[in-house]
């Protein structure tokens, strides 16, 4: 017996939307299963260069044997020389942008630019840092230029989440300090930044993660090819982590050989990263759930 | 006195604010002023490599010379002085080398001393010749004339084929092939990623529940920090060989490899800039769609899907901005040949690769330098206009939403 149309109309709709989701659930878990399958590949093949003696000695044997410890410090130093450059521009510009700026042209435009400098990629950067700090300012190719260049990279990260953290503020907290007779400042400062610091800080750690696998910036004003010792001041070349990679894996001496030394270098980028991401997380859920609280 | 200093502190304080807001501004200025200022001093220096010049006979009509020409000359291309627009004569070609073809050792010098009177005899008594020497052999009372050639131009340096920038006696700085290779790359990898980052951007926006969410909302930020030489590194030792074996090619350096890897780091960018996108389909309207006994699919393709189709545009331009400034990974996987691609098999080799495997070796204020701060320009133009565009769209969006 034939079921009346309004039925069968129903159950074809339903088919079709079950057969919508599943395709958009397999396809979203597609991704997750090419990040596992990247993550457990560099994980699988660099757990076995992994040592004491790899994170802390200098490379050996034209980079086939020893360690990578110039490159970690290297990478180390450039990380804290940029966000000392960029953390406190990029907060003092987000705090302009969302507390003190009027709504107009000004503010239009220079959140424009941020956006713009934002999409700016990062070989770009590394041709500008060159062409300024190494060249014109006379830097060289030193921990100086290149922190100044990655800090440049990162600003536009900390500017973001800088302004997205004072604006998830309820202007209530604003009003009530004003109405008690502060000042524009004191309520930024004793209000409202304090209220948005967990967020800054998030965002801070995640343009840590960023800076620290950068490549494209540090060619060309501050990366060494092989350079085993450590730097004395921001005027020497370092080794950096993310070069060194893409030394040991594309223009080795001997490609073959320093294979293992090459899963173990991203293995302990992708730690890097990893744990900035895992740390911002839990920074994020922990305030999070505290700010709701009060 | 103290609130006179207080109300001066905050002005102060404003002030320091405002300095630092304006920072972005100046430093994207300074980027144009610095990249096109050494990139601009291509188009005014001779493309002859430094220190050396050009020669021809006196009895000669031509005065100046094309890089384009001056190449096709020495390549022998170009054999009759006929098609530059001179005598009917064939082409003689002489380069310093060539002198003990015509001079005993004896008339040079053993020290070379009289290479500058030898030269200047031959160019002067061989009417169809076209020599290409050192500068300080072209002394005063040189029996030849010295043609002046011309400048590469804005056009020749974007339409040109051929990308040979350390090349003798000229250098080839066409840069077509480059702006292909990345415009190929960058299509075929969105073309990959687009339907991958809809589907889950629709799926985390309108589908999942929240515990879902929690789980895939971090991994794709994750996703999106991976650094890109690791993506590099994974392209190269797993991708890489995959394609060859599966293609039967002789090398797996391809197109097609960076596009798999440019698709996957675009994938972050196009999830989380239309997913914001459909989440602000506003509730009333899903909800108005449903209550007419709509499903919730029928509501995500007819409401949600055209209601935030600029958003998704966006996400979908930025997505091509990012993998058209990608560097590292695409220098590791596409083998780096800088030919025309007529598929995704070939290698290819794109704008930023080029600028990072090339200024190393680059002199600093030569020609080949600028030429790659020219290519610099470019890069910037293109993610500029498309950083633009995308501004465009979102600001049309807001301004939808106050109606």
């Amino acid at each position: 017996m034939k079921k009346p149309d309004h039925i069968q109309i129903r159950r074809k709709k339903q088919r079709r939307q079950s057969f919508a989701f599943w395709t958009f659930g397999i396809l979203s878990f597609s991704i997750v299963a090419i990040l596992i399958v990247i993550l457990s590949f560099i994980l699988f093949h660099g757990v076995k260069a992994i040592s004491w003696d790899f994170i802390t000695k200098m490379p050996e044997d034209g980079m086939t044997k020893g360690g990578i410890f110039p490159a970690i410090i290297g990478t180390l130093y450039l990380v804290a020389g940029s966000m000392l450059f960029a953390f406190p521009i990029g907060v003092m510009s987000g705090i302009y942008i969302n507390e003190y700026a009027r709504e107009g042209f000004i503010k239009r435009f220079i959140q424009m630019m941020t956006n713009n400098l934002a999409g700016v990629p990062s070989i770009v950067f590394g041709l500008f840092g060159m062409s300024l700090f190494v060249n014109k300012l006379k830097f060289g190719d030193s921990i100086l230029a290149g922190s100044l260049t990655l800090g440049l990279l990162a600003l536009p990260v900390v500017i973001r989440t800088t302004e997205e953290a004072l604006r998830a503020i309820d202007n209530s907290f604003r009003h009530g300090s004003m109405a008690l007779g502060s000042s524009k400042w004191q309520t930024t400062k004793r209000v409202v930044l304090p209220m948005a610091f967990p967020n800054i800080i998030t965002g801070l750690i995640l343009s840590i993660g960023r800076v620290s696998g950068e490549t494209a910036p540090i060619l060309f004003t501050v990366a060494a090819y092989f350079l085993p010792k450590l730097p004395h001041s921001i005027f020497d070349q370092v080794m950096a982590l993310p070069y060194h990679l893409y030394v040991i894996s594309t223009s080795g001496t001997n490609i073959e050989a320093s294979r293992s030394m090459a899963y173990g270098t991203a293995l302990v980028l992708i730690v890097i990263v990893l744990i900035a991401n895992l740390l911002a997380n839990a920074l994020r859920r922990y305030f999070g759930k505290k700010v709701k609280m009060n | 006195m103290r609130r006179r200093f207080a109300k001066f502190f905050e002005k102060l304080i404003e002030a320091a604010l405002l300095v630092s807001g304006t920072f972005t501004s100046v430093i994207v200025l300074l980027i144009i002023l610095f990249l096109f200022n050494e990139g601009a001093g291509l188009f005014r220096e001779s493309p002859v490599e430094k220190g050396s010049v050009v020669a021809l006979n006196r009895a000669n009509p031509i005065n100046a010379l094309s890089p384009e020409e001056l190449k096709n000359i020495f390549d022998q291309k170009i054999v009759f002085w006929k098609s530059l627009g001179g005598t009917s004569d064939s082409i003689k070609l002489f380069r310093v080398d060539d002198v003990a073809k015509y001079y005993t050792e004896g008339q040079i010098g053993s020290n070379f001393e009289h290479l500058d009177s030898c030269i200047s005899d031959y160019v002067g008594k061989t009417p169809n010749v076209v020599a290409f020497f050192p500068k300080e052999y072209a002394k005063a009372g040189f029996k030849g004339k010295l043609v002046t050639i011309k400048t590469i131009t804005i056009g020749s340096f974007v339409s040109g084929k051929e990308w040979f920038p350390t090349a003798q006696p000229v250098a080839q700085m066409g840069v077509l092939s480059l702006i292909l290779g990345t415009l190929w790359v960058s299509l075929a990898a969105i073309i990959f990623a687009l339907p991958l980052g809809l589907a889950t951007a629709i799926y985390l926006a309108e589908i999942a529940d929240s515990r879902v969410r929690n789980i895939l909302k971090p991994l794709i930020e994750l996703l999106a920090g991976i650094p890109s030489v690791v993506y590099g590194f994974f392209g190269l030792i797993v991708i890489v060989p995959l394609i060859k074996n599966v293609f039967g090619l002789d090398v797996g350096e391809t197109a097609l490899a960076g596009s798999i890897i440019l698709g996957i780091m675009a994938l972050p960018t196009i999830i989380t800039i239309s997913e914001d996108a459909l989440r602000n389909t506003p509730r009333a309207m899903k909800e108005a769609s449903l209550a007419l006994g709509a499903t919730k699919w029928q509501t995500i393709y007819k409401v949600s899907i055209p209601y935030s189709a600029s958003g998704i545009t966006a996400g979908a331009i930025l997505g091509i901005g990012r993998a058209i400034g990608e560097t590292m990974a695409v220098l590791m996987v596409t083998g780096n040949s800088a030919i025309i691609p007529h598929s995704l098999l070939q290698p290819v080799r794109t704008i930023p690769a080029t600028i990072a495997a090339e200024l190393g070796e680059a002199a600093q204020g030569g020609l080949h330098y600028k030429a790659l701060f020219a290519l610099g320009c470019i890069l910037f133009v293109i993610t500029f206009f498309i950083n633009l565009s995308v501004e465009f769209i979102s600001s049309k969006r807001k301004g939808e939403k106050h109606i």
